[in-house]
């Protein structure tokens, strides 16, 4: 059976299933008021979208500092980027959002809580980054920094000609997969009141107290970004698979 | 080239895998390297290829001492070459881009000389049809023979060579060793690392044993095969020749 057809049959049943849970549960669908507020899940999904962006160029600088902290020769900056990442990849983003914009951003006068937003996010996703970038540069061979060096490159060129071209095939797929997660986990950012896709429909749905037909919406609107996400992971992953062997 | 190893000592945590090692060759085109498995040739290779210091001692070559840091080895690697057992080549690279990296990078050739460059040797070492494929799309052999390249174009002062053929089939092995006896013939100069004995007996001036981290017996190759006055390497040779 072709995988597109197997696919299909399985979100069929699926969604068949759903409608008659709904049938059951004598739920009367009314669309109308969701409808009018079409323009503000644009807005917010927009924002998801733009702020999840945001926070991966950032957390792809965090983790590829904290990954050459990690390898650090000095104790004191390995120690501080394991600290950083134990910390971040310990606790829950909820905790992290709260102090980070309760009482971090407020001590130091940051207001602009897109900004905090992005930020946290961030940092947040910088520590898993840093994990990946860790992986990645431990899994080229030492051979490679070997032949490297005996043909006579410098350590900035052998990084940059041999090692990274290496490490960024390696760690492709599994940034992907972060991008994911952090669009899912930006949904957090709406207890500090910052107007993306899911305080849309947290809004939408006081107004119009038609919760299903605000959050099955807002279930679509994620997976319209996940699930290209995820095939492009699994793309990349399947593309750079045949090119290992030195 | 003429080679002066003095109390050569390396040790990696508490192992000391070169202990005191000395040796002193005339002046002679190939060196070989021949000893059991663990005794220190991969260790000693590595420090007269520059790759890693020692704890102590000194090396020189014609009489020139190899630089203690790491700027001055730098500059010493680029007028050496090196061959690994395992080839090394860049996965991401095709073959000819391996070859033009050193050529483009190192040595500042422009992109069009380095193509001049590699051209020819490409082609007598019948490598021309493999150019444009990736390492892993390459037998064994011709990886090796490529990363044999990789190390030739440069015009290196001498090659270093660590068992290049240990990871190969005895056909593609016999690919390799062709190759590196040509060079041989038209006068390249290199150090050897082999279990290859009767290629070792066919290309060598001079044989070098290392065992436990020293020089147990050097000399010319007939000598240390046929008539090595040292039991332990009588020994040994007993019972890896025919
Ligand atoms: N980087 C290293 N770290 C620790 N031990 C090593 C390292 N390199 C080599 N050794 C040890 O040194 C000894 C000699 O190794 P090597 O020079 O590779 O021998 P050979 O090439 O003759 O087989 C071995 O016991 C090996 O385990
Ligand atoms: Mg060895």
């Amino acid at each position: 059976m072709p995988r597109a057809l197997a696919h299909t049959i399985v979100v069929a049943v699926l969604i068949g299933l759903l409608l008659l849970a709904f049938r059951s549960s004598g739920y009367e669908f009314r669309w109308e008021g969701v409808w009018e507020s079409r323009e503000m899940f644009l807005r917010g999904w927009l924002v998801t979208i733009g702020m999840s962006l945001a926070a991966l160029v950032l957390s792809a600088l965090v983790g590829l500092l904290a990954a050459m902290g990690l390898a650090s020769r000095y104790r004191l900056v390995e120690a501080l980027a394991r600290v950083y990442v134990e910390l971040v990849r310990g606790t829950p983003l909820l905790v992290q959002l709260l102090v980070g914009f309760y009482v971090v951003a407020n001590a130091v006068g940051l207001e602009n809580r897109y900004v905090v937003g992005v930020l946290v996010l961030a940092l947040f996703s910088g520590a898993y980054m840093a994990e990946i970038f860790r992986a990645g540069l431990a899994s080229i061979p030492a051979g490679q920094r070997d032949a490297a060096r005996a043909i006579g490159l410098t350590p900035w060129q052998a990084l940059r000609l041999v090692i990274l071209p290496q490490a960024v095939r390696l760690v492709l797929p599994p940034v992907a997969g972060q991008l994911v997660s952090l669009v899912k986990d930006s949904s957090l950012l709406s207890v500090i009141a910052v107007s993306e896709f899911t305080l849309a429909a947290q809004q939408v749905n006081s107004l119009t107290y038609s919760t299903l037909e605000c959050y099955l919406p807002l279930a679509a609107g994620y997976l319209l970004l996940t699930l290209p996400l995820s095939a492009l992971a699994r793309h990349l992953e399947r593309r750079f698979a045949w090119e290992a062997g030195s | 080239m003429n080679l002066v190893v003095e109390g050569l000592v390396q040790r990696f945590g508490d192992a000391t895998v070169l202990d005191g090692l000395d040796l002193r060759t005339g002046d002679i085109r190939a060196l070989v390297l021949v000893g059991p498995s663990g005794g220190g040739k991969t260790t000693l290779l590595r420090i007269l290829a520059g790759l890693d210091l020692p704890v102590a001692g000194s090396v020189a070559f014609d009489g020139v001492a190899l630089p203690r840091e790491e700027t001055g080895l730098r500059a010493y690697r680029r007028r050496v070459g090196t061959v690994f057992q395992s080839w090394n080549l860049f996965p991401h690279l095709s073959a000819l881009e391996n070859l033009l990296l050193p050529l483009v990078h190192v040595h500042g050739l422009s992109r069009a000389a380095a193509l001049a460059r590699v051209r020819g040797p490409l082609e007598r070492f019948r490598l021309a049809a493999e150019a444009g494929k990736r390492p892993a799309q390459l037998s064994g052999g011709q990886k090796q023979r490529i990363a044999i390249l990789r190390a030739l174009v440069v015009d290196p002062q001498r090659l270093f060579l660590d068992e290049p053929t240990s990871a190969l089939d005895p056909e593609m092995t016999a690919e390799v060793l062709e190759m590196i006896g040509e060079l041989s013939r038209e006068g390249t100069r290199f150090v050897l690392v082999t279990h290859e004995m009767a290629f070792a007996r066919r290309v060598a001036d001079e044989v070098a044993f290392v065992a436990e981290g020293k020089v147990l017996a050097h000399g010319p190759a007939t000598t240390m095969f046929d008539a090595c006055p040292v039991p332990r390497v009588r020994d040994f040779f007993s019972r890896i020749l025919p």
